[in-house]
C-alpha cells in the first residue's frame, strides 16, 4: 500500500459519505412535497382542525424543515431513526431485524449468483461462439427476460406446490437451523439468482472478449498456452474492475430491489417493511428505509470503486 | 544434407475480408513464397507494409491473426510439417521450439503482472525448465541483454520500464525457453535511433550466443543489413528478392530492390535567403499544467521564407510540444512568437482569423486527421470555404486545382479517407493545409508512419511545393535521413532544450556536441559491419 493508493481510498470515502449526507437531504425534501402532512394522513377522515394542531404540536411539524431535518439528522447519527407513527414502535429496533434478514437472503443468493456469474462468463469466452456459450447466453437471457414475480409463482407452483421440495412462503424464526432457514428462502434465492445472474454473466464475457484483443494475448497464445489458463491467468486479472463494477451494482440491486420477491414470498425483510409502511403514509419509516438503501448502494458502488483502485497495476506499483 | 531448421515451400496465405457493405472477397495475401533458414542463420524479410512480411513470420508458429488462413504450401520446422498441424502440436510448438517478438513491447506484455512472471511462462508451461531454473536463466539474459539491475528487474512491472527496455525484456522472454527459431517482428520500429541501436546489438549478440536461427521482420534494409545473413525481399505478398545479405545491398538486381537501397541516399541542396524570417520564437519556455519543470526551455529560433527548419529529437525531447505552443494549443510561460512580423497572441482564442489562415499543420497519422465521413472535396473544400468564402463551382474547380499540385487526380474529389492509401491520406491532408494559402506548414512527423518508398515521394512533394508557394516548413522528425532529404536550417532538441542549431550544412559537419554526435552515429548505415564499427566507437 502506498501514500497516493491512501490518497486515493480515502478520497473515495469521503466522496460517499458526502453523497450519503446529500442523499439524506434529499429524502428529507422528498417525503416533504408529498401532498397532506403526516398528521393529515394519520387521521384521515376523522380529523377535525383541533386534533390535527394536537398532533402536528405532538409530532413536532410545527418547525421549521431545515430544524426537523436536522434534528432528523442529529438523531440517525446517534442511532435513532425515529418512532413509527402507524404503530408507534422504535424504528431502529424493527428495522434491525428486517434488515438482518434481507441482508442474509441477498448474501446468499450474492453468494452462489457471483462465482456462478464469473465461471459462466469464463466458461462462455472459452468456447466463445460454440454450443456451451450459446446454451449459457440463451438461459441467462431467458431467466433474466421473466419478470421476477412470474418468475417466483412459477418456482412456487412447480418446485413448491407440485413437487414439494421447498416451502412456498418463506418464513424464518429463531429456532431454526442454518440449514433449516436455507431451505426455507431456497425459492427466493433461486429468483434472485436467475435475475441478477445473466447481467453479471454477460458483462464478465464482454470485459474478457474486450481484453482479449489485446496484443499480449496474442503474445501468450503465441507462448503455446492453452486458452483456459490464457482466459484466466493473463485476461482475467485485466478485466477485474469491469467485473467488480457490475457485481456491486447487481448486489445493490440484491439488497435495494428485493421488494418483489419478498412480498411474492411474505418473507420477513426490509422491502416488505417499507411497502408496508408506504400504504399506510408512514413518513418516519419511508425516510429510514430510504436512507438504509441508499447507503448500501452507496457503500457497495464505493468498494468497486476501491477494488478498481487496488486492482490497478499502475496505482498500485508506481513508477 | 540435413533438412533445414525451417522450410517454407510455394506459401499461399489467403484472407476473407469484409468492407462493410460489401460480399466479404478473398484476397491473396502471401504468395508461392518459399524459403529455407538453417540451424543459427538469421533471415530477414523486408518489404514495406501490407507485403506480408508479418504474415509470413506467424505463419511459421502455424499462426494467422484474424480471418488469414495458410492455404497452400509447406511450412515444415524441424522436420514437422506445420500447415495443417493440430492445435495441439502446434501448442506445443509455440512458446518452445519457436518465439517470437512482436513490434509494439509495450503492448504485448500483460500490464498486470511482473515482467519475470511472463519471461519465464512458456519455459514453464512447456515443461522446458523448472521455474528456478528458468528464472536464473532469465536474470542471466537481462544481464546479457544489458538491462538495468538484471537480479531485480524481473520484479518490475512493464509501465515501470522504458520502451527500450521492454523490447529487450521481450528478447529475453523469447529467449529464455531456449528456442530453435525466434521470430523478430519489426523489433525495434517503435524505437528511437539511439535505443534501436542498443536493442539491436544486444538481440545480435543474444542470438549469436545462442545458436539459434532468427527470422527478423522489418522495413529498414538498412538495419536488417546489420542483422541477417541473407535476406528475403518481399512485394504485395510476392518475392522479389532472395539472396545474400552482401549481395542485396551491394549488387540488387531487382529495380525494386535498388530503389530500397538508394531510397535513403537523396540530400538536397541548402537554400540560403537573407530576407526577414516568417517565424522567430524569442525565449520561449512552456510546461504543462501541473508539471514543476519547463518542457521547453529557452528556445530562440527562426525560419527564413521559403526555406525549412528541421527539428530533430528523439521522443520526450519537446518537439511536438514546441508545434503546440506555435499554433496556440499551449500558451507558454514565457518568450515571444513574432510571425511575419507581429507578434502572436499566446493563446489560440485570441489569434485573428489571418493568424490561424497563415500557419496550418499537417500531422504524423493522416488516418485520424481526416473525418473519415468526409470525401476528400469536403475535406479540402472546408479551408477554402472558412477562410475564403468560396462555394459550389469555385471551390470545385480550387480543389481540382490542388489536387493536381499533391498529384492526385480530379477523380479523387469523390472518394472518401478509406479509399486512400497511407500516402494518398497524407497528400490529401497536405493539400487541405496549402488550401489556406498559409506561409508556414508545420510538419508533424509527417513520413513516420509511411513506407520508405512512399515517404520520399512525400518529401519530394513537399519541396517541389515549396519551390512554388514560396511557403515555408517547420519539419518535425526523429529521422536523420528525413532531414538531409529536405532541411535548410536544423534544429536539435534534447531534453526541452536547442543543443545544437543552424545551417544544415554546419550542423551536420564536424565537430559535434556530444548528443548530436550520438544521434547522428545512431542512424543505421546501409553496410555491412556497421554496427560492429559504431559499437568499437
Amino acid at each position: 500500500m502506498n501514500a497516493y493508493i491512501a490518497k486515493l481510498v480515502a478520497q473515495r470515502i469521503a466522496l460517499g459519505l458526502l453523497l450519503i449526507f446529500l442523499v439524506s437531504i434529499m429524502i428529507f425534501l422528498g417525503t416533504q412535497i408529498l401532498p397532506g402532512d403526516v398528521a393529515q394522513a394519520i387521521l384521515g377522515q376523522t380529523a377535525t382542525p383541533e386534533s390535527l394542531a394536537n398532533l402536528r404540536e405532538e409530532l413536532g411539524l410545527n418547525a421549521s424543515a431545515t430544524e426537523r431535518y436536522f434534528s432528523w439528522l442529529t438523531g440517525i447519527l446517534h442511532g435513532d431513526l425515529g418512532t413509527s407513527l402507524s404503530n408507534g414502535r422504535d424504528i431502529a429496533s424493527a428495522i434491525s431485524e428486517r434488515l438482518g434478514n434481507t441482508l442474509f437472503l441477498a448474501s446468499w443468493a450474492a453468494l452462489i449468483s457471483v462465482p456462478l456469474a464469473i465461471i459462466l462468463g469464463l466458461v462462455s469466452v472459452l468456447y466463445r461462439g460454440r454450443w456451451p456459450d450459446k446454451v449459457i447466453s440463451a438461459a441467462t437471457l431467458s431467466a433474466i427476460s421473466v419478470p421476477e414475480f412470474m418468475m417466483s409463482y412459477i418456482l412456487m407452483y412447480y418446485v413448491a406446490v407440485q413437487l414439494g421440495w421447498a416451502p412456498s412462503v418463506a418464513m424464518l424464526n429463531d429456532r431454526m437451523s442454518l440449514l433449516e432457514k436455507l431451505h426455507a428462502i431456497s425459492l427466493p434465492i433461486a429468483v434472485l439468482v436467475m435475475v441478477v445472474l445473466a447481467h453479471m454473466m454477460r458483462m464478465t464475457r464482454a470485459a474478457l472478449l474486450n481484453v482479449m484483443q489485446s496484443a499480449y494475448i496474442e503474445t501468450a497464445e503465441l507462448k503455446g498456452i492453452r486458452r483456459s489458463a490464457v482466459i484466466w491467468r493473463h485476461a482475467f486479472p485485466n478485466s477485474i474492475a469491469p467485473i467488480v463494477n457490475v457485481v456491486m451494482l447487481n448486489m445493490a440491486y440484491l439488497v435495494v430491489g428485493v421488494v418483489v420477491v419478498e412480498v411474492v414470498f411474505v418473507y420477513p425483510g426490509m422491502g416488505q417493511y417499507l411497502v408496508d409502511h408506504v400504504s399506510k403514509r408512514d413518513v418516519p419509516v419511508v425516510q429510514a428505509c430510504g436512507l438504509i438503501f441508499a447507503a448500501v448502494y452507496i457503500f457497495l458502488n464505493m468498494v468497486a470503486d476501491i477494488v478498481s483502485i487496488l486492482a490497478n497495476p499502475r496505482l498500485r506499483h508506481p513508477k | 544434407m540435413a533438412d533445414p531448421l525451417l522450410r517454407i515451400d510455394n506459401l499461399k496465405i489467403e484472407a476473407t475480408a469484409q468492407p462493410p457493405g460489401e460480399a466479404p472477397r478473398r484476397i491473396t495475401i502471401v504468395d508461392g513464397v518459399s524459403l529455407e533458414l538453417e540451424k543459427g542463420k538469421v533471415l530477414g524479410l523486408i518489404g514495406e507494409s501490407g507485403a506480408g512480411k508479418s504474415t509470413i513470420g506467424l505463419s511459421a508458429m502455424g499462426y494467422g491473426r484474424g480471418g488469414i488462413e495458410l492455404t497452400g504450401g509447406e511450412i515444415v520446422l524441424n522436420g514437422r510439417e506445420i500447415r495443417e498441424a493440430s492445435g495441439r502440436t502446434l501448442r506445443s510448438l509455440r512458446g518452445a521450439e519457436v518465439t517470437y517478438v512482436a513490434q509494439s513491447a509495450a503492448a504485448a506484455f500483460n500490464p498486470a503482472k511482473c515482467l519475470m512472471d511472463q519471461v519465464v511462462e512458456a519455459s514453464v508451461s512447456h515443461g522446458r525448465a523448472t521455474r528456478a531454473v528458468a528464472e536464473a536463466r532469465a536474470v542471466e539474459l537481462f544481464r546479457k541483454l544489458g538491462l538495468p539491475e538484471p537480479e531485480t528487474f524481473g520484479s518490475r512491472y512493464p509501465h515501470q520500464v522504458s520502451g527500450g527496455q521492454l523490447q529487450r525484456a521481450m528478447t529475453a522472454m523469447a529467449l529464455c525457453p531456449e528456442p530453435d527459431l525466434v521470430i523478430f517482428d519489426e523489433p525495434t520500429t517503435a524505437l528511437d535511433v539511439t535505443t534501436q541501436l542498443g536493442v539491436l546489438s544486444a538481440i545480435k549478440t543474444a542470438i549469436r550466443e545462442q545458436g539459434v536461427a532468427a527470422l527478423y521482420i522489418t522495413h529498414d534494409l538498412a538495419v536488417v543489413a546489420q542483422i541477417a545473413d541473407d535476406i528475403m525481399v518481399l512485394r504485395q505478398g510476392k518475392t522479389v528478392e532472395y539472396g545474400t545479405t552482401e549481395q542485396i545491398i551491394t549488387a540488387p538486381q531487382e529495380e525494386y530492390t535498388r530503389a530500397l537501397v538508394s531510397v535513403t541516399a537523396k540530400a538536397h541542396e541548402e537554400k540560403i535567403t537573407e530576407l526577414p524570417p516568417v517565424l522567430e520564437i524569442e525565449g520561449l519556455n512552456a510546461r504543462y499544467r501541473g508539471m514543476d519543470r519547463n518542457v521547453l526551455s529557452d528556445i530562440n529560433l527562426a525560419i527564413q521564407p521559403g526555406t525549412t527548419l528541421a527539428v530533430v529529437g528523439e521522443s520526450g525531447s519537446g518537439k511536438s510540444t514546441l508545434a503546440r505552443v506555435i499554433t496556440g494549443l499551449l500558451p507558454p510561460v514565457s518568450g515571444k512568437i513574432t510571425f511575419d512580423g507581429r507578434v502572436l497572441p499566446a493563446e489560440r482564442k485570441r489569434r485573428t482569423r489571418e493568424d490561424l489562415r497563415e500557419l496550418q499543420m499537417v500531422y504524423q497519422m493522416a488516418d485520424v486527421a481526416m473525418n473519415p465521413r468526409q470525401t476528400v472535396g469536403t475535406i479540402i473544400g472546408r479551408p477554402l470555404r472558412f477562410y475564403f468564402g468560396m462555394k459550389g463551382r469555385e471551390q470545385r474547380r480550387r480543389v481540382i486545382e490542388l489536387l493536381d499540385q499533391i498529384e492526385l487526380g480530379e477523380e479523387f474529389i469523390d472518394r472518401y479517407p478509406a479509399e486512400l492509401s497511407g500516402g494518398q491520406k497524407q497528400r490529401v491532408c497536405i493539400a487541405r493545409a496549402l488550401a489556406a494559402k498559409p506561409k508556414l506548414i508545420i510538419c508533424d512527423e509527417v513520413t513516420s508512419a509511411l513506407d520508405p518508398l512512399v515517404a520520399e515521394g512525400i518529401l519530394k512533394l513537399l519541396a517541389d511545393l515549396q519551390a512554388r508557394e514560396q511557403v515555408s516548413y517547420l519539419f518535425i522528425t526523429h529521422d536523420i535521413a528525413t532531414v538531409r532529404a529536405i532541411a535548410d536550417t536544423i534544429a536539435v532538441m534534447h531534453l526541452g532544450k536547442l543543443v545544437r542549431y543552424g545551417r544544415k550544412s554546419e550542423v551536420l559537419a564536424p565537430p559535434f556536441d556530444d548528443y548530436t554526435d550520438m544521434l547522428l552515429k545512431s542512424v543505421p548505415e546501409m553496410r555491412l559491419g556497421w554496427m560492429e564499427e559504431v559499437a568499437a566507437g
